[in-house]
């Protein structure tokens, strides 16, 4: 079993990386790499895209390397390998961005990414800090995890998602915000997994785990 | 509902955990690494580390503490102390900070934080105000550990460095820092208010009112404390039980 993180040039992968070292270790999840390379990708069991920055930067970075995008819309698209998105890497999901300009996504989920604005002013954005989780759909990557647990964000940008059936979580910051996608195969959490302790961990293991 | 987080400072150099009183005393207080351990498993929502060595000798910053950290703490780290350049930015990030602190530098030249946030975002860039009171309702920054005035106005800064992309400040009032006295309130809540992106206040936790009070008067994100917290006096645990207690909404699990 071999978990690629893809390496895009967007950000810190070394905790992400510890963080599924150590629960690929807890639930005999196999070898974890950290790889900007199309042909590691093409033979990963799983594939999590992390990431911070703007959504056009990540999206152009992820297509300037040489077969990347390619080898992960074959793995995803076609192979249906199971997918982890974080944080830059859930919103690059959506259909549309629209950080500075429009962009293109990957479109694996029926959404948009805008700006966060919260209903009350006094809240300020970034939306940075421990949010506590509502859950909406029941899905494998849960197992364990419940409404009122607390997970780690750090964002300017939030997903809208038109089908609420890929909805799976939201927080609220002075009104909704994504907080975990899904599909059969896929799953995208706003917050940082790797950065969110216990909770974190959990999803991480459950991901790991999960044999869609 | 998005928390108030309670983030124990590690004053760090040579390698150990100490905690200055204005920056001049140095207490040895133990290995940065085992101390962010237990503040993992205390519940303290963020960790810092600040090289207090770093600005005046012209070291570089903790890449292998922030490696060691990063292994076995899953929690936000905050890196700041001699951070001058993009490049070390991105080596504290790749070594496993999640968040890196600009200082002296910012002042120096703020272009430097558009830079670091053009090319690793505003998330992670942090910029930290030393700010000293000179007249009534007015305050300035001071550099290098405080002792290095600059004439320039501190929350005007604050706006500036907001606008060239830090995603939050890191204010600590140097009239407080070491004093036990509470945070500098007015200054707090001067630029809390001035800036739409989260204020940590720091400088002059005594007590656990004072945690409450940097949040309901000061308008701060989140409330940085060292010496409180290191030497045993209050737990992460008691300070939120606290806050909560205080209406201050915090994360108990």
């Amino acid at each position: 079993m071999l978990t690629v993180l893809i390496d895009y040039a967007a950000g810190n992968l070394h905790s992400a990386e510890k963080a599924f070292q150590r629960m690929a270790r807890e639930v005999d999840g196999g070898e974890v790499l950290v790889s900007d390379r199309a042909e590691d990708i093409a033979r990963a069991d799983r594939i999590v895209l992390p990431g911070d920055g703007a959504f056009p930067a990540c999206m152009s970075e992820l297509k300037g390397q040489a077969g990347l995008f390619e080898a992960l819309i074959e793995a995803v698209e076609v192979r249906g390998r199971p997918f982890l998105g974080i944080c830059v890497g859930m919103q690059l999901m959506a259909r549309t961005g629209f950080e500075y300009e429009t962009t293109e996504g990957l479109g694996w989920i029926d959404g948009e990414v805008v700006a966060i604005a919260p209903g009350d002013p006094s809240l300020k954005v970034p939306h940075m800090g421990w949010n506590d989780l509502v859950i909406d759909s029941p899905h494998p990557v849960l197992e364990g995890i419940a409404t009122g647990d607390h997970a780690y964000f750090v964002h300017s940008y939030q997903m809208q998602v038109a089908d609420p059936s890929q909805l799976l979580a939201h927080c609220d910051y002075g009104g909704l915000v994504t907080a975990i996608v899904g599909t059969d195969t896929m799953v995208g959490t706003q917050f940082h997994p790797e950065k969110s302790q216990s909770a974190g961990l959990r999803l991480i293991a459950n991901w790991l785990k999960w044999a869609p | 509902m998005l928390k108030t987080r309670i983030i124990p400072c590690l004053d760090v150099a040579d390698g150990r955990v100490v905690k200055g009183v204005n920056f001049v005393d140095l207490i040895d207080a133990g290995d940065p690494v085992e101390a962010a351990i237990a503040y993992n498993e205390a519940g303290a929502d963020e960790l810092c580390f600040l090289d207090i060595h770093a600005t005046h000798e012209n070291r570089g910053t903790m890449y292998d503490l922030a490696t060691r950290t990063a292994e076995q703490c899953f929690m936000p780290l905050t890196i700041g102390g001699g951070v001058r350049t993009v490049d070390d930015v991105r080596n504290l990030l790749l070594a496993g900070a999640d968040k890196v602190s600009f200082n002296s530098a910012a002042v120096a030249d703020p272009d430097v934080v558009a830079r670091a946030a053009d090319r690793f975002g505003s998330q992670c860039i942090v910029v930290a105000i030393d700010a000293k009171t000179v007249a009534p309702g007015k305050w300035e920054i001071f550099t290098h550990g405080g002792r290095r005035e600059t004439g320039i106005d501190a929350v005007e800064f604050a706006r500036i460095v907001v606008e060239k992309g830090a995603g939050e400040i890191l204010l600590t009032s140097m009239d407080r820092d070491g004093t036990r006295a509470g945070f500098n309130l007015p200054l707090t809540r001067a630029i809390s208010d001035a800036v739409p992106v989260p204020v940590i206040a720091s400088g002059g936790v005594g007590t656990l009112d004072h945690l409450v009070e940097g949040v309901t008067e000061g308008h701060a994100s989140a409330v940085l404390a060292a010496s409180i917290f290191h030497f045993g006096e209050y737990t992460i645990g008691e300070a939120k039980a606290h806050m909560a207690a205080a209406g201050i909404p915090v994360r108990l699990s």
